[in-house]
């Protein structure tokens, strides 16, 4: 089947869409947008975390069709979301030359200079807060999306709103960091 | 396999008659684990997504319509005072993200003895809405569970909504998982004072091959409570009173050994369930119960 | 130079920005956070094909047939191989015994066995096609425990065995035994005031990586194959693959895709070589994505352990003797079993002083799942036992357990059981009095205004308590691991570092082939390379088999190993640049031939401090070069009847305190803290060096309330191959984890450091039973700990 929907702001079109596909799988398959992670495809780790019309999903339970007409917005898109701006994404899947290139790419402490991020993606690279990053974006969306309702979270609020996302590297204690670096310099309007 | 995607409650119905084993689809929190996993593969799945109606509810007067996809996370927010019960269980289930996507009607459709809604509808009092072509019919919820993840649809049907009876008294819900969000119950319990009847009603989620609840622990206790006054002395519930209760609602389990957890562990956990839970309530009724007593 | 127990000082670079102890961030953060970091997972290739593994749906079969004929008439489908199928004469891989079949032959013997791979243009194609091989298997009994193993008409797992353990084992199921005897025991014994016995249970635990297993094998013009592949260990990957392919190992190219976490879970191969041989047949490139259900049978888990323990210690707590024996479950193929029964028991005493002992560890072949590497490998069983000994020992003697552990706790010089001295500083007893001195949290931290916070008590948002039944318990454990790979084995690492102008700036690239798995390896190399090259940009090369070996990003070893080997080729590069300095301008100035030349913020400066040239003038258009091994010092195997023998490298220690509040009616337990102190020698990075303790404390804390394979005893087949039932901690399981990290250098190892991943591992788990036993006065002799432990409705 045709699927049409949005995607970090962009119209997205997908052909030959198999009925029992996810909208994970259409995102990281179809439309090359692999940042949303495949880590259980049964909606007990978070790592595919995007938002759907606004709400944190795992688009790994999220029907293909089920996304018809709807906006999602990934990792990929989360910097512009954040800045309210709509990006466009291209190409499909990693390529294997840049696959090549990401460690050529990422020489110092400020690799990728001139990539704009969210607070809350400067922050998890500042608290040290990602290891494999496997969980990360999916993470991130989460965390995000929590910011946006509840500026000042407390511990146990942070808790709970990342309770759907498993990390296995950090034991969570970079992640808390990490969110209230971003609550505060999100308070502080830096 | 087909994807349908009805675009009206009619559309929907329609399309259930003409492929009764249409799967529907709504938060997919069920649905699409079965699919990725290879466990089932039916020839339509019917997407619900498009039915705004399944995502409101009304409240009444005596009872709260809840449309069959109305996403836990907003029975959480919206719906704590008139169905204090089901939105202490909405916050157990699963993750945000899962409570984001699934609602009760799923819970319903899958009618698996761990979902969590079940207990929390079996205390609260509800009635399904279940609908074909055919025609509407409410199934009582103590109807409704006819077997492990079997229940009443004709195969037809769908889910409309679930009509729950409005708290007219504290409710309580707790679940036992080994792990401190993110669980499957081990096994859970919900409990709802109806001082308007004076009654007590209760749910166990887990503990037996349905969602059940503890009728001669409820009748047990309303004998008791009435017994001894307590609806309008607001007495503490005798200590005698709470284990005998708990004691009949370990009774009322028939659960088995699995990887969660063994039954002997069930039949214990939802006893303790039931007299923490009793303890909640009943402190809760007693301090309303003094609230008014001394407004008057 | 470090000097022991004195924090590690360096002269050359420490003025250059980014270098060795800073907190320099991840290279790959930024890509890590976009979601443009290409994981195994993300490859894609034009016109690729899925591949797709059937496995065995019982644990232990003979195979009468299998029939292929409907899955190769699937429309779509480009390939379905099965053993008949393999290119050559070699069928087999294994790490250390070539044991494993690639595709089972004629039997099976573990649950989730490959039996058949597909590869079809979708990934669903491809699973229907799968399911459409008819395999028809006959049953034989399953072997799952020592008495069942050892039975007289046992069925051997392995019927031929000729691997060289076969000749001191006392049963062909017993894949190797290791037993260590130092001193008198029985006259040791005689000494004892005390005697405390145990039998203790270790679950099987899971690595549960979330990156499942993954890659991408291209078919080559000159008939090789190149594979993106997650791993731990390149070279170790292509010396298992090539011969199955029928390739020389220079036309099977292996790059380091993403790697989404590894712990011990993809030193084995697991869809490799798969991928590889449908790529070769079909021409196409093929893309092998595991899910969660198969990854928990595509790779080997934790060694589920029994473990028998006698502690003795005079009246005045000193130890007397240890005897020990620790049964572990290697599973149906070997794996890295052999070292870990040389770890379990060259470790099984623990940080302690006990010159006498009776030790012995053996690794079982039975029908379970494989057991394999699992961060902390083999030191994790024991020290869970002779934890709760240490324990049961000071309850015995009527004493405060962290001061039993003081009064035995090793130190620099103590022998270990294998007669081993310990060379270098072991702090044990500061750790824990370090962890006993940190601040206690608050009491009843669940209080607040508005009633009980249930997300800070046991049971969490299911609602189970409001402080009903809670108590709280405080339980202490320390730990030894050994660090890099131990008993005789060439650990080495290879660094090509090189050095050129690049726009008017000094770059140094670094490549090496350590798989980066997210511990932070890149990191550091690029820390190394700026210290020792006085440089501020520095490139982290992809890593390939272009370069030599790195060894296994495992045993804690690859800061030490491949971060020596870095800064090895760093020195010879540096000589290279000094001489190419003297060479241009030697003549300008007599401190080129006199001076202590170092490289500092891209200069050429005397020990005081004069500039003599910039590196960029120094280099011009040259490039200098070097790739070189290097190894630490070498160690022995033990002696397979006594144990001894210098088999040891170095030496890891982390001790923990735990703090748990327990619902004692319910059975459920919530971690409030669990504080660890542990030696780093040199911290190269004190915010990966955290994250590591913070992490591998939190795995510890997962398989002491939660986390385990459960294995039906009667047909070896696996329960909970999901994430719905096999629990990891949730960010609401895990507590504040403080650290405090000590570094007192071993001169033996580069900058003094010392390997950090795996210890708080260790002593994790058996602080926070300690903790519970201390909530709640039960022995709990086993773990994982589940509510029917602590309900007594098991």
């Amino acid at each position: 089947m045709r699927l049409n929907f949005t995607v970090n702001g962009r119209p997205q079109e997908a052909d030959d869409v198999w009925e029992g596909e996810s909208l994970l799988y259409v995102l990281r398959e179809r439309l090359g947008l692999p940042g949303s992670k495949n880590a259980c495809e049964q909606g007990e780790c978070g790592s595919c975390t995007v938002r759907l019309d606004g709400l944190p999903v795992c688009s790994c339970l999220v029907a293909a069709g089920q996304a018809e007409g709807r906006e999602v917005v990934t990792v990929e898109g989360l910097a512009d979301y954040a800045a309210q701006r709509s990006r466009a994404t291209g190409g499909c899947g990693t390529a294997l030359d840049e696959a090549r290139q990401w460690q050529a790419r990422g020489t110092d402490s400020q690799t990728g200079e001139g990539t704009e991020l969210s607070p809350v993606q400067q922050a998890f690279i500042d608290a040290g807060a990602v290891q494999c990053g496997f969980c990360t974006p999916g993470l991130l969306v989460a965390a995000d999306e929590m910011l946006e309702r509840n500026p000042n979270p407390s511990d146990a609020d942070i808790r709970e709103a990342l309770s759907g996302n498993l990390c296995r590297c950090t034991g969570y204690e970079k992640i808390m960091d990490a969110v209230r670096l971003a609550a505060a310099r999100q308070s502080e309007g830096v | 396999m087909d994807f349908l995607r009805p675009a009206s409650w009619e559309e929907a119905l329609a399309a259930k008659a003409e492929h009764p084993a249409a799967v529907p689809i709504a938060g997919g929190t069920d649905v699409m684990v079965e699919i990725n996993f290879d466990h089932r593969r039916p020839e339509y799945l019917m997407d619900l997504n498009r039915i705004a109606d399944l995502e409101e509810w009304e409240v009444g007067e005596e009872s709260v319509r809840l449309g069959a996809s109305v996403p836990y996370a907003k029975i959480m927010e919206h719906l704590r005072a008139e169905l204090p019960g089901l939105a202490l269980a909405s916050h157990t289930v699963a993750s945000p993200q899962i409570r984001n996507r699934g609602g009760v009607g799923g819970n319903l459709g899958t009618a698996s003895p761990a979902g969590d809604a079940h207990p929390a509808l079996l205390a609260a009092g509800a009635e399904v809405e279940a609908e074909s072509v055919r025609g509407s019919r409410r199934i009582p919820i103590d109807d409704f569970y006819t077997g492990v993840k079997r229940n009443a649809l004709a195969p037809d049907e769908l889910i409309r909504a679930v009509h729950i009876k409005k708290a007219d008294g504290p409710q309580q819900y707790s679940k036992v998982g080994t792990r401190n969000a993110m669980v499957i119950a081990v096994c859970a319990f919900g409990l709802a004072l109806h001082p308007a009847t004076r009654t007590v009603r209760t749910g166990i989620g887990s503990a037996a091959p349905t969602p059940v609840r503890a009728r001669t622990a409820e009748e047990f206790l309303n004998a008791a409570l009435e017994e001894g006054g307590f609806w309008d002395n607001g007495k503490i519930i005798t200590p005698s009173v709470a284990k005998r209760f708990a004691d009949l609602c370990a009774a009322a389990c028939n659960p088995i050994d699995d990887v969660r957890g063994t039954a002997s562990y069930r039949r214990h956990a939802v006893g303790v369930m039931a007299r923490r839970t009793l303890t909640w309530t009943w402190e809760s009724y007693r301090g309303a119960h003094r609230t008014t007593e001394g407004a008057a | 130079m470090p000097t022991n127990g004195v924090p590690t000082t360096i002269t050359q670079g420490s003025g250059t920005r980014g270098g060795i102890g800073e907190s320099t961030l991840r290279p790959d953060g930024t890509l890590k956070v976009t979601g443009e970091f290409a994981y195994s997972s993300d490859m894609w290739h034009e016109d690729m094909l899925w591949g797709q593994i059937l496995r065995s749906t019982v644990a232990h079969a003979e195979i009468v047939s299998i029939d292929t004929s409907e899955a190769l008439a699937t429309p779509g489908v480009h390939a379905v191989m099965t053993y008949d199928d393999l290119p050559t004469d070699v069928k087999h891989y294994g790490l250390e015994i070539q044991d494993t079949p690639v595709l089972a032959h004629g039997k099976v013997r573990h649950h989730g066995e490959p039996v058949a791979i597909v590869a079809a243009d979708h990934p669903e194609t491809a699973r229907r096609a799968a399911a459409k091989i008819k395999v028809d298997y006959r049953e034989l009994p399953v072997i799952t425990d020592e008495a069942s193993a050892l039975a007289p008409d046992a069925v051997l797992v392995h019927e031929h065995r000729d691997d060289h353990h076969v000749g001191h084992v006392p049963h062909p199921n017993v894949l190797h035994r290791q037993p260590i005897v130092r001193g008198d025991v029985a006259s040791a014994r005689e000494r004892a005031d005390v005697i405390v016995e145990g039998e203790y249970t270790f679950g099987m635990q899971d690595q549960a990586f979330l990156g499942p297993e993954s890659g991408l094998a291209v078919p080559e013009e000159d008939g090789g194959v190149h594979l993106y592949i997650a791993t731990q260990w390149l070279h170790s990957d292509l010396r298992q693959i090539a011969p199955v392919l029928g390739l020389p190992e220079d036309k099977v190219r292996m790059t380091l895709a993403g790697v989404g976490g590894a712990f011990g879970g993809r030193e084995d191969l697991s869809m490799q070589i798969h991928a590889c041989l449908l790529a070769l047949r079909t021409g196409k490139p093929v893309k092998i994505v595991y899910n969660r259900f198969e990854s928990f049978f595509g790779h080997v888990h934790r060694h589920p352990a029994k473990l028998f323990y006698e502690h003795g210690a005079t009246a005045d707590g000193r130890l007397t003797h240890v005897r020990c024996r620790i049964v572990l479950d290697g599973g149906a193929y070997a794996s890295a079993s052999p070292a870990v029964v040389g770890n379990a028991s060259s470790l099984g005493v623990g940080p302690y002083v006990v010159d006498d002992v009776d030790i012995e560890a053996i690794a079982l072949y039975t029908n379970n799942p494989p057991c394999g590497a699992m961060r902390g490998f083999g030191a994790v069983q024991a020290c869970f036992a002779y934890e709760a000994q240490m324990d049961k020992l000071a309850a015995g003697l009527g004493m405060d357990p962290v001061e039993l552990r003081q009064l035995n706790a090793m130190e620099q010089g103590t022998l270990m059981p294998t007669g081993q001295p310990v060379d270098s500083p072991a702090p044990v007893a500061e750790l824990l009095r370090r962890v006993k001195a940190m601040p206690m949290p608050p009491e009843r931290q669940w209080e607040s205004s508005e009633g009980a916070d249930v997300r800070q008590l046991p049971g969490g948002l299911s609602n189970t308590t409001h402080g009903e039944g809670v108590v709280r318990g405080v339980g202490y454990a320390v730990g030894i691991k050994n660090v890099g790979f131990s008993e005789g084995f060439d650990d080495y690492s290879t660094a090509r570092v090189r050095m050129e102008v690049v726009g008017g700036e000094p770059v140094a690239t670094v490549h090496t082939a350590m798989a980066e798995v997210g511990q932070g390896g890149v990191t550091v190399h690029a820390q190394i390379a700026r210290t020792e090259l006085g440089v501020a940009q520095v490139t982290i090369h992809p890593a390939d088999t272009r370069v030599g070996s790195a060894g296994s990003t495992s045993a804690s070893r690859q800061t030490y190993v491949t971060g020596g080997a870095i800064r090895n080729a760093c020195e010879l590069v540096r000589e290279k640049v000094l001489e190419l300095g003297r060479r241009r301008f030697g003549s300008y100035h007599p401190a080129w031939a006199t001076a202590e030349l170092l490289l500092e913020g891209g200069k050429v400066v005397t020990d005081g401090g004069e500039v003599l040239a910039g590196l960029a003038d120094v280099l011009g258009d040259e490039a200098v070069e070097v790739e070189e091994e290097w190894r630490h010092r070498p160690t022995e195997p033990f002696d397979l009847r006594t144990g001894q023998g210098n088999g040891h490298v170095q030496y890891s220690f982390a001790a923990h305190r735990a703090v748990v509040e327990v619902d004692t009616e319910l059975g459920l337990v919530k971690v409030i803290e669990l504080a660890c102190a542990q030696d780093v020698g040199k911290a190269l990075n004190p915010l990966s060096v955290i994250g590591q303790i913070q992490g591998g404390t939190t795995q510890g804390l997962g398989v002491a309330v939660m986390e385990e394979i459960v294995v039906d005893p009667k047909t070896a087949k696996v329960r909970n191959p999901s994430f719905t039932d096999y629990l990891i901690p949730t960010i609401l399981d895990t507590p504040t984890i403080p650290v405090d990290v000590l570094e007192l250098a071993d001169d033996h190892a580069p900058y003094g450091l010392r390997g950090v991943g795996e210890a708080p591992t260790l002593s994790s788990t058996p602080a926070v039973l300690a903790a519970i036993r201390d909530a709640t006065g039960l022995e709990l002799a086993r773990t994982p700990v589940r509510p029917e432990h602590l309900t007594g409705t098991a």
